[in-house]
């Protein structure tokens, strides 16, 4: 059993919780990720880690409620207890050797751009952020990111905060400008990582993602996460997360990560009706 | 007075129409009586066979003795002198080929049904007694078991015995390894599994799930922490796809995560919230015996029709005759002489067909068995929106990619003494991660000589 000691609500859909995992706090760098399972009826659910301290011995995720899982683990509080909790799993980002990065985040994709922008930040790399979301109402993680870039850039797609538009326009504007980056590192949804690789690509910037495919295990054995990337299948749970975005192939991605969205949709009704029923229940 | 009767007493089975709709167990069990008329078929050999076949030298004659006496608990006791996990191994085991192929019934009619009489022995005490082992006393020397999968479990088990520290550490969230993720349900119940374990626990051993060695732990940590020896039974996890097109449609998945999905996250329970895909028509890919039990998954999940596609013809299948025959009585079609060229996807990238071509038998292969050719002009499209590759594993490359000086053969396997010991002193292994996959009583057995290799080596240092 791990014990949830923090619990902070980012914005509306989005948590961050600080979870006792001695073990995996000790090992635990930027870019790898955990599998958590609520409870012994509950789905082994991947997260990338967001920090982790490693006196304390707490590994920090952050957290969109879209799906059942996630929903349930965010009505959780602290000194509640999550079941298993296992990870460090997958490869950190490698930050070694690079003078000048652009880490580019999504929404919630931003709290696992964080530490990697700290982990290049700490490999002595000079260090570009731009983060993007809807709008101003769901930025998070300002503060964090301000203390680790050396250029911070924040878009909102409804221009209510920060600068009006797409992560990708700042972007193609330094590489047009001449600006040379050793990496790009891209984190947050598909389309937007598919666009940043598309970004990239004319000007020959080596650019990194970070996948998110359907996963079970976690260790390599089920095989569910297999993506292709330079027409080569990869796990993403022992050879990624992170590929190289000019050869993942996007469009097979979006569509395996949909097997289940039907029946996620249902479980969702099912259990929004659930709750309906007993509210009602409860007022009689 | 010894029964003659040629053929062995009838193992009470759930009927396949009702069976092939549920996950209960599909052997029911020999009740005491059936028991003791199995039991009188054995001759008590003086210079018994069988024992010679069975990888962990169960003291066949013996227990079978107890039986036709009625001492149950006395056939558990002699079983489990040398046998760490009977209600697994008298499930599992390919006993046709390792004892009851040396039994001298079997010359006239069938052997004596040696696998139905160690399950009920370990069943009876299950039910009757089990009574959890005492805890030897410690001599305080830690030994960690890396995985809890057959051989992890019985190195365990045997270590405790001898008084050591042990420390299992799984994976995954459950222990038992292949037991529990792989191994379905109507097969082998996971309470079952679940009693082995907590036996395991009353010896004193600790079990530690969530803890993916070669990541949150390197072998060389393990020492740090003050481990004299380390067990590495971490099986053969990695599935191996057929490098066909249209592998990455939607509906087509390993049978490792079939089987995790449906056995480890009880897919099939509505209560539980990992999902499955629903399927009517489902292929799967090979011809052993975890072939067999991805399509039995498949047809109870509700598929309308399961076929399994194998290249070469039915005997030369690698499943288990059992476990060929309870599949086609559970309306499992066999298309033997068939493999797979390519899988075809709808506009939705998902399984809409698989198309396959017709082989036949030509020379034998290194193998010892006839090589498939194709049948030029002979392809077909099989109607399935499900593909289940069921190829085989390789072993998982975790540890040996984390642990420097560990070294593996060709195909990933760790290479390891005729003591058990690998390249690195002080670190043995066993089972699948040696072998590559094989059976749960060759892990077993491996489990068992590691253990004892593990005791004369700390003894000698």
């Amino acid at each position: 059993m791990f014990k949830i000691v923090r619990k902070k609500e980012l914005n509306s859909a989005v948590t961050l919780m600080e979870i006792e995992a001695p073990f995996i706090a000790k090992k635990a760098k930027a870019g790898q990720f955990i599998i958590f399972r609520l409870d012994e009826q509950g789905e082994r659910v991947p997260l990338t880690i967001a920090g982790y301290d490693r006196e304390k011995g707490t590994v920090t995720i952050i957290f969109q409620k879209v799906g059942f899982a996630t929903i349930a683990l965010g009505n959780l509080n602290e000194g509640d207890y999550i079941r298993d909790f296992v990870g460090p799993l997958g490869k950190p980002t490698p930050v070694e050797g690079k003078k000048k990065v652009c880490v580019v985040g999504g929404g919630v994709g931003c709290a696992i751009a964080l530490p990697s922008a700290r982990a290049f930040k700490e490999a002595g790399a000079e260090v570009t952020v731009i983060v993007g979301f809807r709008s101003k109402d769901i930025v998070i993680l300002e503060e964090e990111f301000k203390a680790v870039a050396d250029r911070l850039i924040l878009m909102t797609d409804d221009g209510s905060y920060g600068q009006h538009g797409l992560v990708t326009q700042p972007l193609k504007e330094m590489l047009e400008k001449g600006e040379q980056f050793d990496e790009v590192l891209a984190i947050g949804p598909i389309p937007m990582m598919k666009f940043v690789a598309l970004t990239t690509k004319p000007f020959g910037t080596h650019t990194m993602v970070s996948l998110n495919p359907v996963m079970v295990d976690g260790t390599g054995m089920c095989g569910g996460c297999r993506v292709t990337v330079g027409g080569e299948v990869k796990f993403a749970c022992v050879d990624g997360p992170e590929f190289d975005g000019h050869q993942v192939d996007f469009a097979e991605l979006m569509s395996r990560n949909a097997t289940y969205r039907n029946r996620e949709a249902q479980v969702k009704e099912s259990h929004a009706c659930r709750m309906d029923a007993m509210g009602k229940a409860l007022i009689k | 007075m010894a029964n003659m009767t040629l053929v062995k007493t009838p193992m009470p089975e759930q009927d396949p129409k009702v069976r092939a709709r549920n996950f209960q167990e599909v052997a029911i069990g020999y009740t005491a009586e059936m028991a003791i008329e199995e039991a009188n078929r054995c001759l008590g050999c003086k210079n018994p066979k069988c024992v010679e076949g069975c990888p962990v030298n169960v003291r066949i004659p013996e227990f079978i003795k107890k039986i036709q006496e009625g001492d149950f608990k006395a056939a558990y006791e002699i079983v489990t002198s040398t046998n760490a996990l009977p209600a697994l191994s008298g499930r599992v085991c390919p006993q046709e080929s390792q004892c009851e192929c040396r039994c001298v019934r079997g010359v006239k009619g069938e052997p004596v049904a040696i696998g139905r009489l160690e399950r009920f022995v370990a069943d009876w005490y299950r039910e009757n007694v089990n009574a959890m082992p005492e805890k030897v006393e410690s001599n305080g020397i830690k030994v960690a078991v890396v995985g809890s999968g057959p051989a992890g479990l019985t190195c365990a088990s045997d270590l405790a015995k001898r008084g050591y520290q042990v420390t299992v550490f799984e994976a995954l969230h459950t222990a038992g390894g292949v037991l529990v993720y792989g191994i379905p349900e109507f097969r082998l119940p996971k309470a079952i599994v679940a009693n082995e374990v907590a036996k395991l626990v009353s010896q004193g051993v600790e079990v530690m799930t969530n803890m993916v060695i070669g990541r949150v732990l390197t072998i060389d940590e393990l020492f740090e922490m003050g481990y004299k020896a380390v067990f590495v039974g971490s099986g053969a996890g990695l599935p191996m796809f057929m490098n066909i097109p249209g592998e990455s449609l939607v509906g087509v998945m390993s049978a490792n995560e079939y089987l995790t999905r449906t056995n480890l996250m009880k897919a099939y329970d509505d209560s539980y919230d990992t999902p499955i895909i629903k399927s009517k028509a489902v292929a799967v890919v090979g011809g052993g015996n975890v072939a067999m039990d991805a399509a039995r998954c498949a047809m109870r999940l509700g598929a309308d029709n399961v076929y399994v596609v194998y290249r070469r013809g039915e005997a030369e299948m690698p499943a288990r005759a059992e476990e060929k025959h309870h599949a086609k009585e559970e309306g499992i079609e066999f298309k033997t002489l068939c493999n797979p060229v390519e899988i075809i996807g709808d506009e939705n990238g998902r399984v809409c067909g698989m198309k396959c071509i017709r082989m036949e038998l030509g020379e034998p292969d290194a193998s010892g068995r006839r090589r498939p050719i194709e049948v030029p002009d002979s392809e077909f499209i099989l109607d399935v929106d499900t593909v289940i590759m069921s190829l085989g594993t390789n072993p998982n490359p975790l540890i040996r990619s984390t642990t420097p000086g560990l070294e593996t053969n060709r195909k990933g396997g760790l290479i390891v003494n005729e003591k058990e010991m690998t390249t690195r002193d002080g670190v043995f292994a066993g089972g699948d991660a040696v072998t590559g996959a094989a059976t749960v009583i060759l892990a077993m057995g491996a489990g068992k000589k590691g253990a004892a290799a593990i005791d004369e080596y700390l003894k000698n240092k």
